[in-house]
């Protein structure tokens, strides 16, 4: 039957043991897109979801109208918060192996889109992260030690030990609560916008959802809002290139850019080199400044590679290359910037070094620090009955008698 | 005061909570412009302007999940789902959202959002218009699940529900919007022009969430039920001539145990009715609530009277609505049981 069967199934283009192979990329020189007035009609930009953006060359200059133009300071801010937020993912993975959290998720290789993305909006923006948006959380002023201590469930946990790690929120830095639900923020944003409209604020909203999450339907009824409401907001597809074990090309992706998926709506599409610091800031700024002059949502696909598994729960050499990544034709972001800060006599692989060095002390103070509030195995404890706060705004009775019977029980009650 | 039915009072309930709070917003299918299917929304866009009464798309995961993000910008959406039965696409959105955005954010974030829909059968809608899947949300931690049975109760609920920081899914049964329903089909239609519930205020009040009414007083029997069935209720116990203390429930979680266990203790003996599918339905819970509470008064079994577990079916709505003969028949099940 199997041989009758005319179905078309996606296939990726290298599985273990075979030689990576990219070639399914659609890739454009640095410089060589066009950038448009903000104001620009959708239909007369169509062809921004089809390119890629991109501003940093192979010769590690900064090229084309996408150039931000960014001094010395600016660029070392970038590559800073890049580098805390690896720096920060490999000690975190190290310590869920060593047992002593249940589990982790790296942003390895996608650090520009949080940080790039994070410096391009305001502070009184409204970010709704996925779980792999961690620089956001950063630079966004949650510090580190709140972060380990919300991986840890101890007490100084934001979450009260009710969320799995990495499920941060922030408050005051404007950082929804993350979802472990696919795509659910999606239509939160959309919402969020749509609210700031009605208030005749000027604050806009960010969401971030990866390319397997494009399928879900919150990604559908989210752009459909969006485009209907003109929300000013801006909706992120960060395609890197994996969803597990799922290739892109199995949310039909080989078919279409993910940023052409607003054009049937009316909402224009960037494609950007989601690795090149500089493109993804300029892409995010721009889209950030048409949607606050009330020219609605811009869908913006930002083109990179898991560098890392999906979780410390996941084995990618079971379904892709292991040196897929050394071949992804977009590189690594932080290199890149690196690369492009020497060149520009900024930067040395000496201040790289020591940056590496401190930011690596800084990670292990927070460490060190964090353990304090408690962790897996040793005290101080959370107490169990704040188990039953926060269900409601007040407790109703039966939460009342069971958080009673819970403290009888553990009391050998 | 004003004579209103229930249309009428949600509408007023509306009408009071946007003039007070103009964080008020309402969003959903056919509501602004036309003012909705049932015509709850009637008259609202023309007062108080098309950027708070909002035409939505077709797509009850999109309303829902835009008024979560609404709500988390400090509006206070009211979104109404045109159907309960269609209530489905945006369950993902309540269950895993909005029920538990406070929770897992300790606090620091929630949404006060409202969702109105129209439930219940009896209006020969089929089972795409007929559903009761308030059991489903009462399982749902983190929300607040209410059916008014009145429009006294309607309007305040409903203004209890808008001012409510939790979420609240609001279930209105359709069939008792014009009129009480006493569960005969053959009888002709009554209004609420002369019952005492459609006696309602113009103003601002509210009813609390949480707290059950004694419909119908009595010493021999409790039925305890909501929405269409408190009505069945009361005329059957009319009609079999047993002292039938009548429980409406109102807001069926957070539940309001007392006042449902205080009846059973004096009566003796407990009937749970209501319109949705038996197995695994709410009465399950509230016949495990009572017997917990009230064993040792019990005189005879716990009994359930509900909608058959079938699909609702289009041609056989009157087998399968609990209406007067099943109501009547569940009375004396319990009054005969030793």
């Amino acid at each position: 039957m199997n041989s009758k069967s005319r179905l078309q199934i996606p296939r990726p283009t290298a599985r273990p043991g075979e030689k990576p192979d990219f070639s399914y990329l659609d890739l454009s020189p640095a410089g060589s897109i066009d950038k448009p007035p903000i104001d620009a009609r959708t239909r007369d930009i169509e062809h921004l979801s089809g390119g890629l953006v991109r501003v940093l060359d192979e010769d590690h200059s900064a090229k084309g109208a996408w150039n931000p133009n960014f001094d010395a300071n600016q660029l070392q801010v970038g590559l800073r918060w890049m580098l805390l937020n690896r720096v920060f993912d490999e000690r975190m993975w190290q310590i869920q192996r060593q047992g002593r959290i249940s589990f982790y998720m790296q942003a390895t290789g996608e650090e520009a889109v949080s940080i790039a993305q994070g410096m391009a909006l305001r502070p009184g923006d409204m970010c709704f992260p996925s779980y792999r948006n961690q620089g956001l959380f950063m630079y966004r002023g949650v510090k580190l030690v709140d972060m380990m201590c919300q991986c840890l469930s101890n007490t100084r946990d934001m979450c009260q030990g009710r969320q799995l790690p990495i499920m941060y929120h922030t408050k005051t830095g404007n950082v929804f609560s993350v979802s472990g639900n696919l795509g659910t923020q999606y239509p939160h944003a959309v919402g969020w916008a749509m609210a700031s409209a009605i208030k005749g604020e000027d604050h806009i909203a960010a969401s971030w959802v990866g390319d397997g999450t494009t399928a879900e339907a919150d990604f559908h009824h989210a752009l459909t809002f969006a485009a209907v409401y003109q929300a000013p907001v801006i909706l992120n597809v960060v395609n890197n290139q994996w969803a597990i074990s799922t290739f892109q090309g199995t949310a039909a992706g080989q078919r279409r850019a993910f940023a052409a998926r607003g054009l049937g709506l009316g909402i224009p599409g960037i494609r950007v080199d989601g690795n090149d610091f500089l493109a993804v800031y300029s892409a995010s700024l721009w889209a950030a400044d048409r949607a606050r002059r009330g020219g609605g949502p811009t869908l913006i696909e930002l083109v990179t590679y898991r560098g890392g598994p999906h979780s410390t729960s996941d084995d990618p050499s079971k379904y892709r290359p292991k040196d897929e990544w050394l071949s992804f034709p977009l590189g690594d972001p932080i290199e890149r910037l690196k690369q492009h800060m020497i060149a520009e006599g900024h930067w040395s692989d000496a201040r790289h070094e020591s940056l590496v060095d401190e930011l690596r002390t800084e990670v292990t103070a927070a460490w060190k620090e964090a353990q304090k509030h408690g962790t897996m195995t040793e005290g101080p404890w959370l107490d169990p009955a704040t188990m039953f706060d926060d269900v409601f705004a007040e407790a109703p009775r039966n939460l009342d008698s069971q958080r009673r019977r819970m403290l009888e029980v553990e009391r050998g009650e | 005061m004003a004579q209103m039915n229930m249309i009428e009072a949600i509408r007023s309930a509306h009408d009071v909570m946007m003039d007070r709070d103009s964080s008020v917003v309402v969003l959903g299918e056919d509501v602004g412009y036309f003012g909705g299917v049932f015509r709850c929304t009637d008259g609202l866009q023309r007062k108080y302007g098309e950027h708070r009464v909002i035409d939505a798309p077709i797509s009850e995961g999109g309303i829902i999940g835009a008024a979560i993000g609404m709500g988390v910008n400090g509006l206070r959406p009211v979104a109404e789902i045109q159907f309960a039965d269609y209530i489905y696409p945006g369950f993902d959105q309540i269950v895993s959202e909005l029920a538990r955005l406070r929770y897992r954010s300790s606090g620091d974030f929630f949404s006060p959002v409202t969702i109105r829909t129209p439930c219940g059968g009896g209006i020969r809608g089929g089972q795409t218009h007929s559903q009761s899947p308030e059991g489903i949300f009462t399982h749902v931690t983190g929300i607040k699940t209410v059916m008014p049975s009145n429009p006294y109760d309607a309007k305040g609920l409903l203004i209890a529900a808008i001012e409510s920081d939790d979420p609240v899914v609001f279930f209105e049964p359709k069939r008792i919007y014009n009129g009480p329903f006493d569960g005969d089909p053959e009888k002709p239609a009554v209004s609420w022009g002369s019952h005492p519930k459609g006696e309602v205020p113009e103003g601002y009040y509210t009813v609390p969430l949480g707290q059950a009414e004694i419909a119908r007083a009595g010493e021999e029997l409790t039925i305890i039920t909501y929405g269409t069935l408190v009505h069945v209720a009361i005329a059957a116990a009319e009609a079999t001539g047993v002292d039938c203390e009548v429980v409406d429930v109102r807001t069926l979680s957070p539940l309001d145990v007392a006042t449902l266990a205080d009846s059973v203790k004096k009566t003796g003996r407990c009937l749970i009715a209501h319109e949705a599918t038996r197995f695994s339905g709410y009465g399950a819970e509230l016949a495990a609530t009572i017997q917990k509470e009230c064993f040792y008064q019990l005189e005879a079994p716990i009994s359930r009277v509900a909608g058959w577990d079938t699909p609702y079916p289009h041609a056989f709505e009157w087998q399968y609505f609990p209406g007067l003969k099943r109501m009547s028949a569940g009375i004396r099940r319990v009054m005969e049981a030793e």
